[in-house]
């Protein structure tokens, strides 16, 4: 069974390497697009090598050797050693010209990637938590910056500007169709260029171990033309509407009397802490826990009661909370659009 | 003869290394529990007819784990304690490393204080923090003045601290008006 099926399941993984969205082989911005260029050209100098490799080795198993008992003389070629000389000399010569070849497309990918200058960019700074991703567009007047969490909007062909850092351990911010991955090191500050040309929604990952909940710490990238990021901006910088239900004003309650207020912020409300994400627009995003579950009524009710089930390890504690509560609270957090 | 001296050392070896997997030991889900600690916490030691009340029971699986403590570190900062007792030393409010304990320096008096809140300044958490994690703060606090046992106390800091990390601490015997329940 599992004989039969490792093919099969080879042969989808290798389909998921060439078709799947998380690709770093579909450039979505001038950046990666550099970083494609420079796979191929790797693949194509390797494959070659391996190609002829393949075939000396092939040429050397079919030619015929000796059989015979007796050891035959040692015979004198002068020819022969002096083709071998050339032809080892070539092909040292060769590779290691091929080598500082690579080397310096790799130096010049990299330059490229790295540097761009536009004058008045989209800054945005993003901070890695375990497990998820803090994405703050800072402004020097702190009514105008946007918090949000795991879901990066960005206009389309414009630079942008990403600064990193870690609130905890190493993370490493990786989107493949963006751009080339990125260590985030708490206590040290780094700056990175991106732009996207194609409008999409482009995954992301965290790259780098970071704890129980690696594999569940993703983003995405959302890259929408100007008028509509610029709508996005102005709608994420507003507090969180007074809810007008009598049911979404009991939600509230619960929000700031239970134990959601000692993490998490919803500007409007007494609710101030910078422990989780910020949740003022919790119902603009399209999903929840760093991309872990769909941004549904069902799946906030169960991410709220029991978050250790879903990312066991998580920072978020067990909510037991009264059923009528919990509907209320999750109402409320519905309406934070 | 070897093979046998060998087999032996290495289950003397593993053996000894057993006894360390309880330190690090975490229970992702811990059960809610409606404990009725609060209640039944001693804050002083003065009793009518001078029969201390029984010591409620202490989940002591918060002040042998490595992990639980250095949860309670993280929620320290995280929950905002260090806003008035600036990582044990006091400020705003009454030092956590020295042997003074005004309401009492057992856990479930310690429990009690952070649950109940206190005259002058400490508010109340309850609902606000889950009870494990009150158990997890009330280990750290304990082990702020090294009455925690040495290889549980964290010993190093996340961040920059003057003072050395809580494991480097002297103990510090608790005096004053304890509460001690006499024992």
């Amino acid at each position: 069974m599992i004989a039969a099926s490792s093919p099969m399941h080879a042969a989808a993984v290798l389909a998921s390497f060439f078709q799947g969205e998380h690709n770093s082989l579909h450039p979505a911005g001038p950046f990666s697009s550099n970083i494609e260029w420079l796979y191929w050209v790797i693949f194509w100098i390797v494959f070659v090598a391996f190609v002829l490799t393949i075939l000396a080795f092939a040429r050397a198993s079919a030619k015929t050797y000796s059989r015979a008992e007796e050891m035959l003389p040692i015979m004198k070629d002068e020819e022969g050693d002096r083709k071998t000389k050339w032809a080892v000399g070539t092909a040292i010569t060769v590779t290691v010209l091929t080598l500082f070849a690579v080397l310096f497309m790799s130096v010049i990918t990299g330059k490229k990637v790295e540097g761009m200058s536009s004058s008045n960019p989209v800054t945005i700074q993003i901070t890695g938590h375990q497990w998820w991703w803090e994405v703050i567009y800072p402004n020097p007047q702190a009514d105008q910056t946007v918090i949000t969490a795991n879901e990066i909007h960005i206009p389309v062909g414009k630079p942008v500007v990403i600064l990193t850092s870690s609130a905890d351990v190493i993370h490493s911010f990786w989107a493949p169709s963006v751009h080339g991955k990125r260590d985030l090191i708490p206590g040290y500050s780094s700056a990175f260029w991106i732009q996207v040309d194609q409008p999409g929604t482009y995954p992301g990952r965290c790259a780098e171990f970071c704890g129980l909940q690696h594999a569940h710490m993703g983003f995405s990238i959302i890259a929408e033309d100007e008028a509509t990021f610029e709508a996005w901006e102005q709608q994420q910088l507003k507090p969180a509407p007074d809810p007008t239900d009598a049911e979404a004003q009991h939600g509230r309650e619960v929000f700031l009397t239970h134990t959601c207020v000692m993490c998490h912020t919803i500007r409007g409300t007494d609710a101030g802490s910078r422990v989780g994400p910020d949740l003022t627009h919790l119902a603009s995003r399209n999903m929840i826990a760093a991309e872990t579950l769909p941004n549904t009524t069902g799946a906030l009710a169960g991410w709220i009661v029991d978050p250790q089930r879903i990312k066991p390890g998580n920072k978020m504690t067990p909510n037991p909370l009264a059923p009528d509560d919990l509907n209320a609270l999750v109402t409320y957090l519905r309406t934070l659009q | 003869m070897t093979y046998r001296r060998l087999l032996l050392a290495i289950s003397l070896i593993s053996t000894t290394m057993l006894s360390a997997c309880n330190r690090e030991e975490r229970e992702l889900r811990p059960s809610p529990s409606a404990s009725q600690v609060v209640n039944q916490a001693q804050v002083s030691g003065l009793n009518p007819g001078a029969n201390p009340l029984p010591t409620p029971p202490t989940p002591s699986i918060y002040e042998e784990s490595a992990y639980a403590v250095s949860e309670g570190k993280t929620l320290f900062g995280q929950y905002n304690c260090s806003g008035c007792h600036a990582n044990g030393g006091g400020g705003i409010g009454p030092p956590l490393m020295d042997n003074n304990w005004i309401y009492g320096s057992q856990p479930q008096n310690i429990f009690t204080t952070i649950v109940e809140g206190r005259p002058n300044g400490m508010p109340s958490f309850r609902n606000r923090i889950p009870e494990y994690q009150v158990w997890e703060l009330v280990a750290y606090v304990r082990s702020l003045s090294g009455l925690l046992p040495k290889d549980v106390a964290p010993s190093r800091n996340d961040q920059l601290y003057v003072k050395p990390p809580e494991a480097s601490m002297p103990k510090q015997t608790p005096t004053g008006i304890t509460g001690e329940p006499s024992k």
